[in-house]
C-alpha cells in the first residue's frame, strides 16, 4: 500500500503517510496474492479438495457400477486403435471391469488429498515435538534422539513403505479401512525425520537470541518458552516444508498403488474410498493401446495437484521469508 | 581426514544393521509363511512347508534367524557352516529354488559379462541418466543465470520447475503412450536391450528430475558467485569473459551442485524400479517389485539392504568429495 499525499497546502496529513499494521501472515497472504503462480496451484487445489468432498454428487455414475460387456471402452472424443465403440455416456471411457474412469477419477481424488494432509499433520506433530526437544533440551538427548534420526534417514524410504505395506497388508491394521491406517502411519514413521532436522536446526539458533535470554531472566517456565517463544519464530519453514511434503506424499501413495502395494480397491458402496490414482494406473497399464486415458486421467491428476502444491509451496517460501527470493 | 574416513564407514555398520534388523522384524511379522502365499499355484501341504522351513531356518527363533542371516550358522540338515551378509552372502531366493540373491543380482546370464546382469543393467541406466543430468542440466543452469530474465532464462526455469513438480512415473506414462502406443516409433515390450535405442526413453525419464533440479540448482548457484567481488575484481583486471565465467564462477558455482550428485545418483539407482518396471527393464528393480509379487522375503530384503548401502556410500563418498574441492569446509568434532 502505498500513501498518496493529498495537496492541502502541500502539507501531507498523518492519516494520508499512516499505513496501518499487518501480522506476518497478513503480509505473507498480501505477497502470496500476487504471486500469479501460486495463486493458480490454490485453485487447483481447491478444486481437487472440493472433487474429492462432493465426489458423490459431481460423479456422473456409480464409479463401482460393473458394465457388462462393457471393458476398456475408448472415450467418445478418441477412438483410437481398437474397433470396439465408444459409448457417449463414458465420458473417459470404462476399465477393466466395464466401470466408468472419469467417475473413478474423481473418487479417486479422495485418498490423494487425505494422504496428502493427513501425515503431514502426523509428521509435523511428531516432528516439531522432537526437533523441539533435542533442540532445547540439547546434551545427551539430542544426541540421542539426532542418532536415531541419522539411522531412520539412511533407510531408502519408498523401500520401507513397501516393506510395510506388503508384510503387515494381512494384518488387522492392515485391513483397517482398506489399509489406508496402515498407509498413513507408514508414510508418518518415516517423514516426521525431515521435520525435526529442521525445526531443531531453528531452535538452536533461535534459543541463542536475546528474547528467549529474556523471557528466561522475568521467570519464563521451559515449556512456555518452547510453545510461546520459539515455536512461532519456527513457523515460516515448517509451513513451506509442509507444502513441500504434501505431494511427495501423493506421489508416493500413488507409486505404491501403482506398485500394487497401496490401498485395496474398494467393492463395497458403503466405503467412503473407493479407489486411488496410483490403483487406477496399476488398471490402466493392461491395456495402454486401446484405453490409454485409464492411465493417462490419474497420471495428469497427479500431475496437476504435485504441480499446484509445488507452486504454492515456492509462492509460500517467498511471501514468508522475502528474503528467499530466487535462491533456490 | 582419514580418521574421519573411518569414523564414517564404521557409522555404516550401525546403519545398516538397524535397516536389516528392522527390514527383518516386519518381514517375518507378516502373517503367513512365505509359502502359503502365492494362491495361484499349487498349495504347499504341511509335510512340505515344515521340511522347507527346516531347510531355510525358519523354525529357528527370530534372533537366531536374524544372527544366521547377518552372521552365518550351521544348516541344520548338512551341518555345514553357511556365512551370512557379512560374506556378502545374502541367502537363498524363497521362490527361484537353488539361486542365492546375490547369484540373481549379481550374476550374469551365461556367457556374458558382468554389465548384463541385474544389477549391472540397474548401473548402466543409472550411470546414463545421471550423465545426462549433468551435461544437459548444468550447462542449461550457466547459460539461465548469465542471460537473466531473458526468454531463455524463463524457458529453461520453466523445463526446470516442470521436471521438479513432474513425477517420474507420470512422464513415463506419457512418453510411453506417445511414442510407443501412438507414433509406434519404439515397441512397448522390448526383449534385446543389446539395441541402444531403447535406452533412450527410460533414461530420459529417470534423468529428467535430476536434470531439472541440478538445472535450477546450477543456475542459483551462478546468480550467487556473479555478485561476489572477486568475479568484479577478475573483471576489471581485464580478464577475457571466458575466464572469468570458467574460472572465477563455474569453478565457485558448481561446488553446491556436486553435493547433491551423490544423492542422486542414488536416488536414481533406488528410484529406478518403477521406471525399470514400466520399461520392462531387465534391471535390479525390476527384480524387487517382482519380488514383492512374489513375496520373495530374502530377495526383498536382499535388495533393500544393497539399496540402503548404495544410498550411504554415494552420501559418504560426496561428503568426503565436498572436503576436498571446498578448502572453506572444515570436518567437525
Amino acid at each position: 500500500m502505498t500513501a498518496q499525499p493529498s495537496t492541502h497546502g502541500g502539507i501531507a496529513k498523518l492519516s494520508d503517510v499512516y499505513r496501518p499494521s499487518k501480522s506476518l501472515g497478513q503480509e505473507a497472504w498480501s505477497r502470496l496474492v500476487r504471486n500469479k503462480a501460486s495463486m493458480f496451484g490454490l485453485v487447483v487445489i481447491v478444486f481437487f479438495i472440493f472433487l474429492a468432498a462432493f465426489a458423490s454428487v459431481i460423479s456422473p455414475m456409480d464409479p463401482l457400477e460393473l458394465h457388462g460387456g462393457k471393458k476398456f471402452l475408448p472415450p467418445p472424443f478418441d477412438q483410437g486403435a481398437t474397433n470396439i465403440k465408444a459409448e457417449p455416456e463414458f465420458l473417459l471411457g470404462t476399465d477393466s471391469l466395464g466401470r466408468d474412469t472419469l467417475s473413478r477419477t474423481i473418487y479417486g481424488a479422495r485418498v490423494s488429498i487425505v494422504v496428502g494432509f493427513l501425515p503431514t499433520t502426523i509428521i509435523l506433530l511428531l516432528g516439531t515435538t522432537v526437533g523441539m526437544l533435542a533442540g532445547y533440551i540439547g546434551g545427551r538427548t539430542d544426541n540421542l534422539l539426532m542418532r536415531l534420526t541419522d539411522v531412520i534417514y539412511a533407510f531408502p524410504d519408498l523401500l520401507f513403505f513397501i516393506i510395510i505395506m506388503v508384510s503387515l497388508r494381512d494384518t488387522f491394521i492392515g485391513q483397517f479401512m482398506n489399509g489406508l491406517v496402515l498407509l498413513f502411519a507408514a508414510l508418518a514413521i518415516v517423514n516426521w525425520v525431515g521435520v525435526a532436522r529442521l525445526v531443531r536446526g531453528q531452535v538452536l539458533s533461535i534459543k541463542q537470541k536475546e528474547y528467549i535470554e529474556a523471557a528466561r531472566c522475568i521467570g519464563v517456565k521451559d515449556n512456555r518458552i518452547m510453545t510461546r517463544h520459539i515455536l512461532p519464530n519456527c513457523l515460516s519453514p515448517l509451513i513451506v516444508s509442509a507444502a513441500f511434503q504434501i505431494p511427495g506424499l501423493i506421489i508416493t501413495e500413488a507409486i505404491l498403488g501403482y506398485l500394487g502395494v497401496g490401498l485395496r480397491p474398494s467393492t463395497d458402496s458403503a466405503d467412503f474410498f473407493v479407489t486411488s490414482w496410483g490403483s487406477l494406473m496399476l488398471d490402466g497399464q493392461t491395456a495402454i493401446n486401446s484405453q490409454p486415458y485409464l492411465l493417462l486421467a490419474p497420471a495428469i491428476c497427479v500431475a496437476l495437484v504435485v504441480l499446484a502444491f509445488t507452486f504454492l509451496g515456492d509462492g509460500l517460501r517467498d511471501a514468508l521469508d522475502p528474503r528467499m527470493r530466487g535462491t533456490q | 581426514m582419514t580418521t574421519y574416513i573411518i569414523r564414517r564407514l564404521l557409522w555404516l555398520i550401525p546403519v545398516l544393521l538397524t535397516v536389516s534388523a528392522v527390514t527383518f522384524i516386519v518381514m517375518r511379522s507378516a502373517p503367513g509363511g512365505p509359502w502359503d502365499t502365492d494362491a495361484e499355484r499349487r498349495q504347499v501341504d504341511a509335510a512340505t512347508a515344515k521340511s522347507l522351513a527346516a531347510y531355510y531356518g525358519l523354525d529357528k527363533p527370530m534372533w537366531r534367524q536374524f544372527y544366521a542371516y547377518v552372521i552365518g550358522d550351521t544348516n541344520s540338515q548338512t551341518k555345514e557352516w553357511v556365512c551370512g551378509v557379512i560374506c556378502g552372502n545374502l541367502g537363498p531366493s524363497y521362490r527361484q529354488r537353488g539361486r542365492t540373491v546375490q547369484d540373481i543380482l549379481f550374476a550374469p546370464p551365461e556367457g556374458k559379462t558382468f554389465w548384463q546382469s541385474r544389477f549391472g543393467y540397474s548401473i548402466r541406466l543409472g550411470v546414463m541418466a545421471l550423465s545426462m543430468a549433468i551435461f544437459i542440466g548444468i550447462p542449461l543452469g550457466i547459460i539461465a543465470a548469465l542471460k537473466q530474465n531473458t526468454i531463455v532464462d524463463y524457458s529453461a526455469l520453466f523445463i526446470a520447475t516442470s521436471g521438479i513438480s513432474v513425477p517420474s512415473f507420470v512422464l513415463a506414462i506419457f512418453l510411453i503412450i506417445i511414442f510407443a502406443s501412438r507414433l509406434h516409433w519404439i515397441d512397448i515390450v522390448v526383449d534385446d536391450w543389446t539395441q541402444i535405442k531403447y535406452w533412450f526413453m527410460p533414461m530420459a525419464v529417470l534423468g529428467f528430475g535430476t536434470l531439472a533440479f541440478t538445472a535450477r540448482l546450477t543456475r542459483s548457484s551462478m546468480l550467487e558467485v556473479m555478485r561476489q567481488d572477486y568475479v568484479r575484481t577478475a573483471r576489471a583486471k581485464g580478464l577475457a569473459e571466458r575466464v572469468v565465467i570458467f574460472i572465477h564462477m563455474l569453478k565457485n558455482a558448481l561446488i553446491p551442485v556436486i553435493t547433491i550428485l551423490g544423492p542422486a545418483l542414488a536416488g536414481l539407482v533406488t528410484g529406478s524400479f518403477i521406471i525399470e518396471t514400466m520399461f520392462s527393464f531387465p534391471g535390479m528393480g525390476r527384480a524387487y517389485v517382482q519380488a514383492i509379487g512374489q513375496r520373495d522375503y530374502s530377495m526383498i530384503m536382499g535388495t533393500t539392504l544393497i539399496y540402503a548401502m548404495l544410498v550411504a556410500v554415494a552420501n559418504l563418498s560426496v561428503d568426503i568429495v565436498y572436503v576436498f574441492i571446498d578448502p572453506r569446509i572444515r570436518l567437525e568434532e
